[in-house]
């Protein structure tokens, strides 16, 4: 254990060394600290204003507050999916953040008062046109297609987009989401645990469509230049994802809190999430969005089910989906 | 080891402290959810087919290691110890590098099917049970060999001189020499592959195909995940120690020691067997280069392009994961060479089993555990580089401690009497017998700790601050944010890393062995 407490003691070392400034902390998932994450820009930004030093605690953020309670140090947490928002509401840990929800720019009408989304995109299929010249042209066409076109989806249990996919499928056949999940499961390559890990097969030619994002050819577009990879528009609807803000109401720097929630939504924070985590800003004007964006199809419906209604078709669209695959 | 501690004490402890871990974090993690739930039908599939794949997955890869293991024991050929050592790769990968590997080979867009559809044939299929097989067979037939050539090595010189001074017929050989050896070596390396495919989980869900092929780890990190039911979690980690449990008793009774007796340790090489055994053994040994080196080949072939473009941030994560590596090998030698000295002592026996515990032991129930146990007195993210080492330590202590027993068994029966003869005790004993004649399997152990704590994602999810990511995790987030080329880069960079952390070790000990 000796090195183990040597570590230790190097890591408190650096730690105290930085400035006297108050320290205000946020939880957020791991690709905040990443150099091409949105994170390094958040904190850049917000430090320019808060006379505050801003750590980021990366991992997973929900499991986190909810082993810690009223005693986490975490003065605001980004990054919480919708899919785990009635859990974390129930908490009662958080508090309203004060902003007006008119500004937003979402497909949706999003009135809540405690989480605030501060990006956002819809599920699609992803398909290359070199190797798939013509997709389906909706999702009963994918229903229909051969079992040779060979698509890769997340698990819902470990994924959020394989939630979000299931509460599609949900949102588009209703009663008849069994049977959907029917026809699609021979056309299931594999269910992977999460995003990266299907993204991966796909680029790989593992897969001909994979379960990802409509904003998903932007980063093709603006960081590689490909304009192959793009995702197929279904008349059905796709269905809506956000990511979202909150500060805690057990805080002790509330002040900070505040300035950080009307800082998620300024054009400073807003202008940088398209291109540092590809998807939709929450409050943007068409115009402002970066080229390749702004070129990308936009279905024509978007598909979303409230926080309760989710919470409530969690389980049995989750024994459906299972017994496809049974 | 001062004077008057026996050894048994040190390794009591050390096994003490072992299992307080694996059993402390799975009873914080049950009192912070206020008991164990209880488990849903689909928990219960999942344990059964966690137990189908395990046993299969382990019984293919020991029949499979045996001729292998033969053949590399009986023949010299140029390159034979660099074959050796790469073909242990396998073992060594982190999962999904591993499984990356597999698919650029046998998946859907892989090289088999490549060439299968230029020959006209059906291709093959990858996802689903038989590609969780096969990729357990990947990574575990090359430990299920180590083990095996370990115990053909083991079998002394002067033995051998006798069959051959006999005129022993392969069969001879088989039935006198090599048979008594495989019981004795086959249940530990089966258990060991056994308990190894027990708490897969990259694996079964990249390649398993659906939900059928959900594992009990994938069913604790769901419990965790999707219902936030942390006594679920725990019951299904209690599950997992209980089948631990079962098989280490099952091997048990079916091994035997070998006694083969002492031997001069000369190094001595005898002809394998001519004729027609030749060409199966070229065979045997070329196609299990094919099948282990290929899926490597592919990673380096796509990710070593990558290396030279990698932002310094990369660097910087590697630096951080060798430092984790080399910590936790120190600690697993610290904790294992005790245990294993113990463990073949008298009423020893619960000290292999302590420390054949972390093998199943959920590192998510080990990192929610630790998190809880830890918390009061720390700032986690201060903890994240610690808590990995100890953690990692804890997950290749097993390992350590299959390659160690073996040899020290045979130790402590050969050598026992004679130091005790020799008022040979304490560091003297250590320097004079203990360590020289445990030399390669420490250098193994070593190797192994060194490679599996550089690739293993850990539990740094719980813990991790900016600033302290390691290379897998590292890996995970270029993969999440769509730098696939990145991440091929990174991938090969671990395997890398990975790889010759072990060789080192490997080799340094080799080296003592002649």
């Amino acid at each position: 254990m000796k090195y183990a407490s040597l570590l230790a003691g190097l890591v408190i070392a650096t730690a105290a060394a930085a400035d006297e400034k108050p320290v205000f902390t946020v939880y957020a998932p791991d690709y905040f600290a990443s150099d091409w994450g949105p994170g390094p820009a958040i904190e850049k930004g917000f430090e320019e204003t808060c006379g505050c030093d801003l750590r980021f605690v990366t991992g997973d953020v929900l499991p986190r507050i909810l082993l810690e309670g009223a005693a986490t140090e975490a003065d605001a947490v980004i990054g919480l999916n919708t899919d785990v928002l009635a859990r974390a509401r129930a908490t009662g840990l958080f508090a309203p953040h004060g902003q007006d929800t008119a500004r937003l720019t979402l497909p949706v009408v999003w009135s809540d008062a405690t989480f605030l989304p501060f990006n956002w995109s819809e599920t699609a299929f992803i398909y290359d046109e070199t190797r798939l010249p013509v997709p389906p042209a909706s999702f009963d066409d994918l229903l229909n297609a051969p079992d040779d076109l060979k698509i890769v989806i997340q698990d819902p249990r470990s994924s959020i987009s394989g939630l979000a996919l299931m509460l599609w499928v949900k949102a588009v056949y209703g009663d008849k989401a069994g049977e959907a999940w029917a026809r699609l499961a021979p056309k299931v390559l594999t269910v992977t645990k999460g995003w990266s890990e299907a993204y991966g097969l796909f680029t790989d030619g593992e897969a001909d469509m994979v379960l990802s994002f409509t904003t998903s050819p932007a980063y093709h577009i603006i960081a590689e230049g490909d304009t192959t990879k793009k995702a197929a528009i279904f008349p059905e609807g796709h269905y809506f994802l956000t990511e979202t803000a909150a500060r805690l109401a057990g805080s002790d720097q509330p002040e900070l809190g505040q300035a950080f929630m009307d800082y998620v939504l300024s054009d400073a924070f807003q202008d940088m999430i398209a291109t540092a985590n590809w998807s939709y800003p929450a409050r943007f004007a068409p115009e402002d969005l970066p080229e390749g964006f702004a070129a990308l199809p936009r279905p024509a419906r978007t598909l979303f089910y409230t926080e309760d209604e989710a919470e409530a078709l969690r389980q049995p669209a989750l024994d459906e989906w299972l017994a496809a695959f049974r | 080891m001062a004077r008057g501690v026996p050894v048994t004490v040190w390794g009591g402890a050390a096994a003490l402290i072992v299992a307080a871990l694996v059993l402390g974090t799975l009873a914080a993690v049950a009192g912070f959810a206020g008991g164990l739930s209880a488990l849903g039908p689909g928990d219960w599939l999942a344990v059964r087919f966690t137990l189908a794949q395990a046993v299969v997955s382990a019984t293919l890869s020991v029949i499979l290691a045996v001729p292998v293991a033969r053949a590399l024991h009986r023949r010299r050929f140029a390159g034979r110890g660099a074959l050796i050592t790469a073909l242990g790769a396998p073992f060594l990968l982190p999962v999904i590098v591993a499984v990356m590997g597999i698919i650029a080979i046998f998946g859907r867009a892989g090289v088999v099917n490549d060439l299968l559809s230029m020959l006209g044939l059906p291709g093959v299929r990858i996802y689903g049970p038989q590609g969780v097989i096969l990729a357990h067979v990947f990574f575990n037939l090359p430990l299920a060999t180590r083990l095996i050539l370990q115990g053909w090595q083991a079998i002394p010189a002067e033995r051998l001189r006798l069959a051959a001074a006999l005129g022993f017929a392969p069969a001879d050989s088989l039935r006198h020499l090599e048979w008594p050896m495989l019981r004795e070596v086959l249940p530990g390396a089966w258990v060991a592959i056994f308990l190894v495919c027990l708490t897969s989980f990259v694996v079964a869900l990249t390649l398993g195909g659906g939900p059928r092929a959900t594992t009990v780890e994938l069913a604790i990190y769901q419990a965790f995940r999707f219902d936030v039911d942390l006594g679920r979690a725990a019951a299904l980690g209690l599950v997992q120690v209980a089948l631990c449990l079962v098989a280490l008793a099952l091997a048990g009774l079916v091994s035997l020691p070998a006694a083969f007796g002492a031997g001069l340790d000369r190094g001595a090489h005898l002809p394998g067997p001519a004729g027609w055994l030749r060409v199966q053994d070229a065979v045997v040994i070329a196609l299990a280069a094919v099948f282990l080196l290929t899926p490597i080949a592919a990673v380096l072939w796509r990710g070593v392009p990558g290396l030279a473009a990698l932002p310094p941030e990369a660097w910087a994560a590697a630096g951080r994961s060798l430092a984790v590596a080399l910590a936790s090998t120190v600690l697993v030698l610290g904790l294992a060479l005790p245990m294993a000295l113990a463990a073949v002592r008298p009423r020893g026996g619960w000290v292999e089993v302590a420390g054949m515990l972390p093998t199943v032991a959920s590192s998510l129930v080990l990192g929610t555990g630790l998190y809880l146990i830890l918390r009061p007195w720390a700032l986690p993210g201060g903890l994240a580089l610690p808590v990995t080492v100890a953690v990692n330590a804890a997950l290749s202590l097993p390992f350590a401690l299959r390659a160690l027993l073996p040899e020290a068994r045979t130790l402590a029966a050969d050598y026992d009497r004679l130091a005790a003869s020799l008022g040979l005790s304490g560091l003297a004993r250590l320097r004079f017998v203990t360590l020289p004649r445990l030399a390669r399997p420490l250098g193994f152990s070593a190797g192994l700790s060194a490679a599996f704590s550089m690739g293993d994602l850990g539990v740094i999810a719980l813990f991790s601050a900016p600033g302290t990511a390691t290379l897998p995790l590292y890996l995970y987030n270029l993969m999440g944010s769509y730098r696939m080329a990145d991440a091929a880069a990174v991938a090969s960079l671990l395997m890398i890393l990975s790889f010759a952390l072990f060789w080192a070790f490997d080799r340094a000990s080799r080296h003592a062995d002649a």
